[in-house]
């Protein structure tokens, strides 16, 4: 082994490296924080949301049969039950004991919450998932990379992803029809409901919508609307008269998006590129310093 | 932005924060290696020469790994053609299994030792430590390569996987980790260069018609860059693949689910990079007969013994702080799990590395590090993405037999092509010396 060759550099030359090296540290770190603020093109007001309310649904199907017809998915011939590669929408069937203390059977119709600051879009390294300036949270699969961090992400275990494709895998999930909104229509499944249990509008006359409906029924209604305040907010608002967590919605969901933790380390780490880049040159140059006073003190022995 | 707005406290805790980190990290490292002002290396002592057994235990690990890279060549052929759920037992509820655990989270820690020797050895000037900066940073690359190779056959669609370098997506961690592994593998492959190009300079008609020699001087000569550009990288991927998990406080169990993440993925891989560079050390002294750094290896572990003390100390303030300590004490297989990583992981290596006469055994000294790396590391990883994940998911994943062949296939390519590198390079001082 010959000796570590860092004493043929001249000091001059050293020092020309690490003030490009530490350039190059100050011009990563100098990425302006302030790029991190999220950018949402609609305000969180004027959002298109969709109000389902669980008492009035009759468990129908109509919907899901609906949004299978409207995004030309392939359908079976029994109503889905779960969310798939093939299915965006279903109607979930739960017995539980409500209000009045009666046992009896509620429907949960399920799909993408399309949260106001969503986690798949904050997690996704290529904008495959991305949060339209309409509203809708969108997915390009001509951008995916199929690392399903999205769905590790959704706190709804909402994406799904063709396990039987073996080049050409997709995520699916519900897009909020933004192709009829476009048009001036309905979501399918909202066109499609005969109860009224799913309304179609803007996040705020929704929410006005619902927490109408509890004043002027209290009986009726659990004082909750999931999708409030749940990880930020979601469009989807739902009103029920028994306890979400007995309808299969995850219970311990945080008022703040998941994303806001991430985004708090994110933001620290250009700090961190221009404090490590500039300390570790540092104790470089400090090391290389020392070993040519060596090498001289030798070279005078 | 406004004076105000500037986050001056951010800023000075950036700077000041790495700078006392060096400061006392280089304070421990004269103390604990000393001030080596010449740059002789420690001779070898215990070189043997070579075996000849045509039957051996060797011969047979390498038919086995023939036999594995074939078979999970032919998996990886199913894979593609039928999808992933073909060959896995990974579901929309369980999306990652261990391709994600193992291959790229335990991969990329295993993968640490190129940026904490070559750091040491040529940033804080620890120069004793020079005889294991090569093959350490071979380890790193070829760790890098076989975690890439991993990804590839996990990622749903391989062909895009350029895209995060077009789109700056710097709210995500999964960008931000894609862009720093892509950049530091095609650092320590500028790392690794010289080596090559000492071998290649050998070929008088190759150094008459290509510039292999100036390069190698100028690679020489500005590789403090890359050492240092790497340990820039190193850090910021290795605490991501932590923060990966903060965006999931809903679904990782508690006893491993902490804001905090990050900082132990850091502090676990530098342990786990000296812990990989003593157990890869004894492993190669083996298998290729040459002489053993017993002492540079105590050392080492004795800073791994330093920093699993910071690492268990912030692991339990945590634990603490959050009030979920009490889950490691119910019956459960979280709880079991637990207790194998802090246990047998963390806390028994670092008995074996404190006491200094078991220190200074190379056979103590791989048991504690093979400790290291296999419950405090890789049974961490898995622990963060697979078995804290059960609860949520409601089912019990484990991988299918092709799953795990398709791993075991990766690891022996990877062994295959250090011990094809280490035969034809002039990895080991050793060799470089005598021939």
């Amino acid at each position: 082994m010959s000796e570590p060759q860092e004493n043929d550099v001249t000091r001059r030359g050293f020092i020309k490296m690490l003030a490009t090296a530490s350039m190059t540290m100050v011009g990563l770190s100098s990425i302006p924080t302030q790029a991190f603020a999220s950018n949402m093109g609609i305000t969180p007001d004027d959002t298109p949301s969709i109000l389902i309310d669980l008492t009035r649904c009759t468990g129908c199907d109509s919907c899901a049969l609906a949004c299978k017809e409207a995004n030309h998915l392939p359908s079976s011939a029994e109503p889905p039950r779960h969310l798939d590669a093939d299915t965006y929408s279903y109607v979930g069937e739960f017995h539980v004991i409500n209000k009045k203390g009666k046992e009896v059977t509620r429907y949960v119709k399920r799909q993408c919450m399309h949260c106001l600051n969503p986690a798949c879009v904050s997690a996704c390294p290529a904008a495959a998932m991305h949060k339209s300036e309409q509203g809708p949270v969108l997915y390009h699969a001509n951008l995916c990379l199929g690392c399903r961090y999205c769905e590790i992400a959704c706190p709804f275990g909402v994406p799904q992803f063709d396990w039987n494709n073996g080049l050409t895998p997709e995520i699916s999930k519900c897009w909020m029809c933004i192709d009829r909104q476009e048009t001036g229509q309905q979501p399918a499944c909202v066109d499609a409901c005969p109860t009224g249990a799913l309304r179609f509008g803007a996040r705020k006359q929704m929410l006005e919508e619902a927490h109408a409906r509890i004043d002027t029924s209290p009986d009726r209604y659990i004082d909750h609307v999931f999708g409030e305040y749940e990880v930020g907010g979601t469009s989807m608002l739902y009103l029920s008269d028994v306890s979400f967590a007995e309808l299969g919605f995850p219970a311990n969901l945080p008022a703040t998006a998941p994303p806001e933790e991430t985004e708090k380390i994110m933001t620290k780490l250009p700090f961190v590129i221009g404090g490590l880049g500039v300390a570790l040159s540092g104790a470089a140059a400090y090391t290389h310093h020392t070993d040519e006073t060596v090498v001289k003190e030798e070279e005078e022995e | 932005m406004s004076i105000a707005n500037v986050p001056w406290g951010a800023i000075a805790l950036s700077i000041g924060f790495p700078v006392l980190f060096i400061v006392s990290v280089r304070y421990l490292a004269l103390r604990a290696i000393g001030r080596r002002r010449t740059t002789t290396l420690t001779p070898f002592p215990q070189a043997r020469p070579a075996a000849k057994l045509v039957l051996s235990w060797p011969a047979i690990g390498t038919w086995i790994m023939k036999a594995l890279m074939g078979a999970g060549a032919l998996i990886i052929l199913l894979r593609f053609m039928f999808g992933i759920g073909t060959v896995s037992h990974l579901s929309d509820a369980f999306p990652w299994g261990i391709w994600i655990g193992f291959d790229v989270m335990s991969g990329v820690a295993l993968a640490a030792g190129a940026f904490v020797i070559a750091g040491m050895a040529h940033i804080f000037g620890v120069k004793r430590l020079e005889p294991l900066v090569r093959p350490a940073i071979l380890t790193g690359f070829l760790g890098y390569v076989l975690v890439i190779l991993g990804l590839f056959v996990d990622l749903g669609r391989p062909y895009n996987v350029w895209r995060p370098l077009f789109s700056f997506q710097h709210r995500s961690v999964m960008w931000e980790v894609g862009i720093c592994v892509a950049t530091y593998t095609a650092v320590l492959f500028i790392e690794f260069l010289p080596v090559i190009l000492e071998r290649v300079n050998r070929f008088q008609a190759v150094a008459r018609r290509l510039p292999t020699v100036p390069l190698y001087h100028l690679l020489r000569k500005i590789s403090i860059v890359f050492v240092i550009l790497g340990v820039v990288l190193s850090t910021l991927h290795q605490s991501s693949l932590g923060s990966l998990w903060v965006l999931v406080p809903t679904k990782l169990y508690p006893l491993w689910y902490s804001i905090y993440l990050p900082v132990f993925f850091w502090l676990s891989a530098v342990a786990v990079g000296l812990a990989m560079t003593i157990v890869e050390s004894t492993l190669s002294a083996k298998a290729f007969h040459h002489g053993l750094h017993v002492d540079l290896l105590a050392d080492l572990a004795r800073w791994a013994l330093y920093v699993l003390g910071i690492y268990l100390i912030v692991r339990v303030a945590d634990l603490v702080q959050r009030d979920v300590w009490q889950l490691a004490f119910k019956a459960n297989v979280q709880a079991m799990a637990f207790w194998l990583e802090m246990g047998l992981g963390v806390l028994v290596p670092m008995i074996i590395f404190a006491i200094p006469s078991l220190r200074r055994k190379s056979r103590w000294l791989f048991t504690g590090a093979v400790l290291i790396v296999v419950f405090g590391v890789v049974l961490n990883r898995l622990n963060v993405s697979i078995v804290g994940m059960w609860p949520w998911s409601g089912e019990v994943y484990l991988p299918s037999w092709m799953e795990v062949v398709v791993t075991a296939a990766i690891i022996s390519f990877g062994i295959s092509i250090f011990a094809l590198a280490a035969r034809h390079l002039p990895v080991f001082p050793a060799e470089h010396e005598s021939v």
